[in-house]
């Protein structure tokens, strides 16, 4: 509709516009020759009259003639892999040499609601291309990051088939409230949640299809996106349509995923011969005679098959486009874990009315099948008594082999045989999701500085699955298996109207641009509910839905303005400020303002105009104001009534009555606001032959949305999500590239980079009070409710709260229940726990080379942390021997450290399971070929081999040190290592 | 340039449009959620509300068995509860139970050695305080006027405001349960609105003379007793809790009240209220049929109000691999007694004394806290239907037990003891009384040659105080009985692992009170610590 009306006003005016054509100009001949700074010619090198599209192309000798209209004064000289020039035509021959285009500061780079020239940046900014992404089989976009961009930490969840990963630039913002960034893929912000039946939203999104990601990181480059933008943006933009004929691309990749490693448990008659000299007569005759690997039934080798095909090229000359479906197709290493994944994108790029108005019209739709595994037999299969065989049950459990009670049944709380957890769910979700977004920019006719941009954009998720557990299973055989449907629906929708002024005032030196603008953003989700059935078709009591389905919804009204001046090309000042209102906040707080600014100083041109030495060096500051809106709850400000499940009821006479309860609410809740302050340098020597940046940054957010005891009887709940406490952080990013060889034959590139961060919870608390120690966090298996962490004032979120463990001065074994009287006061008690360490690292790095000589192609791309501790609770629950012989008539295995502590009762919290977990991984080794032209001449080809998560290196104990939590290792889904072949086709 | 000004008012009109019908749409409220106008709208949305109050003692928030908790940050099914929180504050500190499980700081409870940082206790102080709020609110929104503007009128107002001196019963009963452990509470009334101020403390002679005064306000507010519903109060409530209060004045005073201690417990007693046939019954997945004998009564249902925190839980946490005994379908292996309860019974096996309900006899002594093997085990509450009908739970898993607060019995005991310690009253009827709760006991006879039967002379304190082991046991009294006594932190009366030793120690006279959780302290600063914590 919106459209409509832009084109009611713009089509009349076009209609003037084009009759004005036509005035004859006057005209000269300028010719040239291009050559690089050895003096070889530079062929097809493109001569445009700068501000239009007519020009020439170099000839095989780098010369070339153009004829111009007397009233141009400048062309522009462009080659790939050179730097742009300009000439001014006041000459009519030249000699030109091209510097080669090696930091790509020409390159135009997506920013918030625009892009920018990389050399014109303010902002801490890193675009990541599709060249630099990382290799290999990437299943989701954001691992194409992993390791790549300082300051940004990607961790996989696990090895799962379409599983997500945890995203945090510059550590986030938040304490309690979601720490993830604001993802914006081609100009739509989506909804930060997740969606039912899917572990990953991301994975929606097909890795192939995507041009560039950027990941935004100090405020001056956020705070257009105001109150989502504390914890970052990450900008995804899809690869649009191209020029010319159309040229297809296929490739196709084989995967084969392996496990690298195990939880190191007894075998069968070590466990045998444990609890014949340590444990108890009736325990051993529980023993079965079986020797079974639990790991080794539930694991398999993956396979993957990755298909990708595309066309790009224009239509008439008028209509660039690109087109692209994929498939994929991924087992998971644990068995019944499977992820399909059917995608499609078209990108249409036309240019009308002469180039006035250019609509990028970007559509995606993805289809993925997830089959989700039953995680729990991960932790099972440590424990599960290996004596034991996986068949020879009785058959009403399947056949598989269960811990039985007197009266035949499994017991209640019993380990279940990880098989049968496996084989006996049928967890399937269906996921589909469409994004859609038309941005048209119109350059209006008699104003040509002033464009005029709108962009609508929709985001639909629909997910919906069953998750059917056999009557069979152990878990749920009374009520004959439970089959429990879900279904989630979701849609965000955008309209974006914006201005956008540009100015050169060559006069002064000057340039500026100049953008306001409105947006509106509506976020509507449907979810259904309904009742669980049994496998007789009968409605399991209790389940039945209070409500058939709830629709929460949110919706973000805002203005925005920015300001970029540029003075004499060396200096550069952004300002910007965003007005956002939100549904989720009371009238009285719902407006917040987040204002930034920056500075830049080109030093280069300024100092080092002409010098090959340095050549860029810039000198950024920036400061600005974010907010986090993220609180979960869409409705937290006002009074509210729930109703009951049918299982909470009182009886009143023959009657049950549901409740209504007063839900807990802070009619004062508002935004998190952050204030982040950075200086960064991006510099470049020997013609950038070496180039990076280094950035200091500071965030102090204050009003964290914190869910913090409040006072008893002062509100409906005892714990309230609201605007208290503050938190700190610093940090120092580094990043550098080189090219130590560049020559016709061999290019090396070496990228590394390096980021410290700190931060320091600075308040926690409404009212101070000196007693106050802190809030319990990081809650562990085994046992209920402990958690072995806290938020302190003064720490780091989530430091470990534990008992400094004393150990044996000759065997130099840690003494059972013996830890150090740190208070001196005669008694070991919760007052002798002390804070050490998080699993927060220090320091976070990557790297990654590559080398191309000729048609080889090889690179490696690693990354790790250092100074981060894990809680190894897969020892502290299970290395125990309590755990071994357990009361309730079963026998579980321990791991092999029961025999470096032999601990007799659970220890969880002594500091002995808190272990250094830095690591270094090799994320890949890839290597590529270019065969060249093949099918006679019709098609090029490129083979390319590659092996993911190639080895770590940590002290760490446990399986894998990188976990996607706050510290508490319990058993992950182990990360595979990767082989994978692919072939790429361009025809 | 008309062209200029026609466009630029086309592009401000479209944009005044845009954002003109923004504005309004960002006032959004929630599909199935209610809003206080909407919940109040009918005598039905009361009566929901109604049963949230009555219901914040068998549930432990709006999904059963848990999932949305009325009390945050807590292991909802272990220290949310009423029920569940109330055994282990007043059970476990005594003789009458221990527990093998090594959940957080549960341990400490039976080796009275808490401090203010204890989760359970947490639990317990945020429990009653949270059913006195959400009273609170009921009463704000029942009263005339509020019924009167949304349009509420005749029978139905009528019904809403009889309802307004239940929930002011049950808000006393909250806080004579805050008085007890805590000896003080924090302190709201209908008149504190929600999220402005910080709640005052009251102490423990202004709570008393508070709950006192509400008692005696409503008395003759509520329905006659015996007459209302199953599941709801009325006046025998009242005068119960008035008489349990009074029995232990001096301790929450230092002001004794046996006089009136007694007065009430004979309003219950004269009320006609009688005694269910068979004392086994009283505890079994029927026990609605023992509403004779109720004064007060948390209902709980396998199917409708499931948690793991009310009956459920006694069942599952007293049996192990006997559990089909106690009719669920597993043990927990958690809860025994210690022989300090069993040594108060002349015969155990349960023929004579039916309230005997003990079994593993022959492994009763306790070396190892943490093996269930060792331990009187209690056999008291079951889930099995005295009409052998099945339970509502198919799954054997939620209970259908009752809970009875109040039982005649308790009255008849307070009745006696009040008299014993200069109540007035009369000796024959305490011992005729006595005499009907020890008939019923021994199966509706006084047993072989009437070994049952007591006379004036067997009526000494300490009887009472074993007899009272022997009627209550397990019901949640044990701790309350101890303190009137002197007996639970000092060295007068030891039991097997009192204060963490296996033949058992005196403790610091401080656990006689459980502290204020530093949690509410940090957030409430108007909160004053109890003495030694």
């Amino acid at each position: 509709m919106s459209i409509k009306r832009l084109l009611m006003i713009a089509l009349p005016l076009l209609c003037l516009l084009l009759t004005q054509q036509g005035l004859h100009a006057q005209t000269k001949i300028i010719t040239g020759r291009v050559t690089d700074r050895d003096g070889s010619p530079i062929v097809g090198a493109s001569v445009l009259v700068k501000g239009s599209r007519s020009g020439v192309q170099t000839d095989a000798d780098g010369n070339f003639s153009i004829t111009i209209p007397q009233s141009a004064r400048t062309l522009v000289v462009s080659s790939v892999g050179f730097t742009a020039r300009e000439i001014s035509t006041s000459a009519s021959s030249f000699s030109i040499v091209m510097n080669p285009d090696n930091a790509a500061l020409g390159e135009v780079v997506v920013v918030a609601y625009g892009t920018r020239r990389k050399a014109d940046l303010t902002g801490s900014v890193t675009s990541v291309t599709a060249k630099e992404f990382q290799k290999g089989v990437i299943n989701s976009p954001e691992q194409l990051l992993t390791g790549k961009v300082a300051g940004l930490q990607i961790t996989t969840g696990g090895g799962a088939a379409g599983g997500g990963s945890r995203i945090r630039i510059r550590g986030g913002a938040s304490l309690n409230s979601s720490n993830d960034p604001l993802v914006v893929v081609d100009g739509v912000p989506m909804d930060g949640g997740g969606i039912a039946g899917s572990a990953n939203i991301l994975n929606t999104i097909n890795p192939n299809d995507i041009e560039s990601i950027n990941v935004l990181k100090d405020a001056a480059a956020t705070a257009l996106y105001g109150s989502r933008a504390s914890n970052g943006v990450m900008i995804i933009t899809t690869k649009k349509g191209t020029s010319g004929k159309p040229k297809f691309n296929y490739n196709t990749t084989l995967s084969l995923g392996q496990l690298t490693d195990k939880v190191d448990v007894l075998t069968a008659s070590e466990l045998r011969k444990l609890i014949q000299e340590e444990g108890s007569p009736s325990f051993l005759a529980l023993l079965g005679n079986a020797n079974t690997d639990w790991q080794d039934e539930i694991f398999q080798d993956a396979l993957g098959w990755d298909n990708n095909f595309n066309v790009s090229g224009s239509l008439a000359k008028k209509l660039p486009y690109r087109f692209s479906i994929g498939y994929l197709n991924q087992e998971g290493t644990l068995k019944t874990n499977e992820f399909d994944r059917f995608s499609t994108a078209l990108n249409l790029n036309p240019k009308l009315f002469d180039d006035h108005l250019t609509l990028n019209v970007a559509l995606k739709t993805a289809t993925t099948a997830n089959r989700f595994a039953d995680e729990g037999a991960i932790g099972t299969a440590v424990t599960f008594d290996p004596t034991q065989p996986v068949y020879g049950g009785k058959e009403e459990f399947g056949g598989y082999y269960e811990w039985l009670q007197s009266d035949g049944f499994p017991i209640n709380l019993a380990t279940r045989n990880p098989v049968a957890l496996l084989n006996l769910r049928d967890n399937r979700s269906n996921v589909f999701r469409f994004i859609g977004n038309v941005q048209a920019d119109y350059k209006v006719h008699f104003l040509p500085d002033l464009h005029v941009l709108l962009n609508l954009g929709v985001e639909y998720n629909q997910g919906r699955g069953r998750d059917i557990f056999d009557r069979r299973s152990a878990t749920n055989y009374r009520t004959n298996g439970r089959v429990s449907e879900y279904r989630q629906m979701k849609r965000n929708q955008l309209a974006d109207v914006s201005l956008f002024y540009t100015k050169n005032l060559d006069a002064i030196k000057s340039k500026f641009d100049v953008l306001v603008g409105h947006s509106y953003q509506d976020f509507y989700i449907k979810n259904y509910s309904f009742a669980a059935y049994g496998q007789d078709g009968l409605v399991i009591p209790g389940s039945e839905p209070v409500f058939p389905f709830d629709e929460p919804r949110y919706r973000l009204e805002s203005y925005l303005g920015r300001i970029n001046y540029t003075l004499n090309d060396k200096y550069l000042l952004t300002a910007s400020i965003r007005r956002d209102a939100s549904s989720k906040f009371s009238p009285d707080n719902r407006v917040g303002y987040f204002p930034a600014a920056a500075l830049a100083w080109r030093m280069n041109q300024e100092f080092f105009r002409n010098s090959n030495t340095v050549s860029d060096l810039k000198l950024r500051l920036s400061w600005g104001v974010t907010g986090q809106q993220d609180i979960g709850d869409y409705y937290s400000y006002m009074p509210r009534y729930t109703a009951s499940t049918p299982t909470a009821q009182y009886q009143f006479g023959n009657a049950y009555y549901s409740y209504l309860r007063p839900a807990g609410y802070d009619p004062n809740i508002k935004w998190e606001t952050t204030t982040t302050s950075n200086i960064g340098l991006d510099y470049g020597f020997f013609n950038n032959r070496i180039y990076g940046t280094i950035d200091l940054y500071q965030k102090k957010t204050k009003d964290l949305l914190s869910t913090i005891p409040v006072a008893p009887g002062s509100n409906f709940v005892n714990e309230l999500t609201t605007n208290v406490g503050n938190i700190e952080s610093k940090g120092v990013e580094f990043v550098l590239n080189t090219v130590p060889v560049r020559n016709e034959n061999l290019t090396w590139d070496l990228g590394f980079n390096l980021t410290y961060q700190d931060v320091e919870i600075t308040n926690l608390l409404k009212q101070q009070d000196p007693n106050f120690t802190g809030i319990d966090v990081l809650g562990i298996q085994g046992g209920t409710g402990n958690r072995v962490g806290k938020h302190v004032v003064g720490h780091r979120p989530y430091t470990y709260f534990v008992y400094k463990q004393v150990y044996d001065k000759t065997t130099n074994k840690p003494i059972e229940g013996l830890y150090e009287d740190l208070n001196r006061d005669g008694v070991i008690n919760q007052s002798d726990r002390y804070l050490y360490k998080q699993a927060a690292p220090d320091f976070l790095f990557g790297f990654s080379t590559q080398v191309n000589y000729k048609r080889f192609m090889f690179g490696l791309a690693g990354h790790g942390t250092s100074g981060n501790y894990l809680y190894n609770n897969v020892n502290s629950e299970r290395a125990v021997f309590r755990n071994v012989q357990n009361p309730i008539n079963f026998v579980q295995n321990t791991t092999r450290e029961y025999y470096s502590t032999r601990f007799f009762n659970s220890q969880y919290f002594s500091d002995y399971f808190i272990e250094n977990a830095s690591f270094l991984r090799l994320d890949n080794i890839n290597l590529g070929y270019t065969v060249g032209k093949v099918l006679q001449g019709k098609a090029t080809m490129r083979l390319g081999a590659s092996i993911q998560n190639v080895f770590v290196i940590t002290k760490y104990s446990g399986m894998d040190p990188e976990l996607a939590n706050d510290g508490v290792d319990n058993t992950i889904y182990p990360r595979p290592r990767i082989y994978s072949l692919g072939v790429n086709l361009d025809f | 340039m008309k062209n200029l000004i026609k466009s630029t008012l086309s592009i401000a009109v479209l944009s005044a449009t845009l954002l003109g019908s923004c504005a309004k749409k960002l006032d959004l409220f929630p599909t199935n959620d209610l809003t206080p106008q909407t919940a109040y709208a009918t005598k039905e949305g009361y009566k929901s509300v109604l049963a949230k109050i009555y219901g914040g003692m068998a549930s432990t928030g709006n999904q059963g068995p848990a999932g949305q908790s009325d009390i945050q940050g807590l292991d909802e099914g272990s220290q949310s509860p009423f029920i569940r929180g109330f055994f282990n504050h007043q059970e476990l500190p005594t003789d009458e139970a221990v527990v093998s499980w090594n959940d957080q700081t549960i341990q400490d409870f039976h080796a009275l050695r808490w401090n203010a940082a204890d989760p359970f206790i947490l639990g317990m102080y945020a429990r009653p305080v949270y059913n006195i709020t959400i009273s609170n609110e009921y009463l704000r929104e029942a009263t005339d006027d509020k019924l009167a503007s949304r349009g509420i009128s005749g029978a139905d107002a009528d019904e809403i405001r009889s309802t307004r001196a239940e929930v002011r019963f049950l808000r006393a009963f909250n806080y004579w349960v805050m008085l007890d452990l805590f000896g003080k509470s924090t302190f709201i009334t209908e008149e504190d609105q929600i999220g402005t101020n910080l709640p005052r403390e009251i102490n423990r002679t202004d709570l008393f003379n508070y709950i006192e005064s509400e008692l005696k306000a409503l008395e003759n507010e509520m329905r006659p007793a015996r007459s209302i519903e199953y599941g709801r109060v009325d006046q025998g409530a009242a005068w119960a809790l008035l008489a349990r209060l009074y029995l232990n004045a001096e301790v929450y005073t230092g002001t004794p009240r046996y006089a009136d201690a007694l007065t009430y417990a004979k309003k219950v007693i004269d009320a006609g209220y009688e005694l269910h046939p068979d004392y086994r019954q009283v505890f079994m997945a029927d026990n609605d049929k023992a509403a004779s004998e109720f004064m007060y009564v948390i209902t709980c249902d396998g199917l409708r109000t499931q948690s793991y925190g009310n009956t459920t839980f006694f069942v599952h946490a007293a049996s192990g691999d006997n559990f089909a005994d106690y009719g669920v379908n597993g043990g927990w292996y958690g809860y025994r007694a210690t022989t300090a309860l069993t040594d108060k019974f002349e015969d155990l096996s349960g023929n004579t004394d039916q309230r005997a309900l003990f079994t593993n006899m022959a492994s009763a002594s306790i070396q190892d806290m943490s093996n269930f093997a060792q331990g009187v085990w209690v056999k008291k509450w079951v889930n099995i239907r005295s009409d052998g009908q099945p339970v509502s739970d198919v799954n054997k898993e939620f209970a259908d037990i009752d809970f009875p607060v109040f039982r005649l019995p308790e009255m008849i005991l307070i009745y006696a003891e009040a008299h014993l310690r200069g109540g007035g009253g009369d000796l024959n009827t305490a011992v005729e009384q006595m005499n009907r709760i020890r008939f019923r006991a021994y199966g509706q006879s006084f047993g072989p040659g009437n070994i049952g039967r007591i006379i004036p002379g067997d009526l000494t304190l300490s009887f009472i105080l074993d007899e009272r082991a022997r009627e209550l046991y397990w019901e949640g009294h044990r701790r309350t009985d101890l303190i009137r006594y002197n007996l639970l932190t000092t060295g007068t009366y030891l039991w097997p692992w009192k204060g963490g030793t296996s033949s058992g120690t005196a403790v610091d006279s401080k656990y006689n009170l459980y502290p204020i959780p530093a949690t509410n302290r940090t957030a409430n600063p108007n909160l004053s610590q109890n003495p030694g914590y």
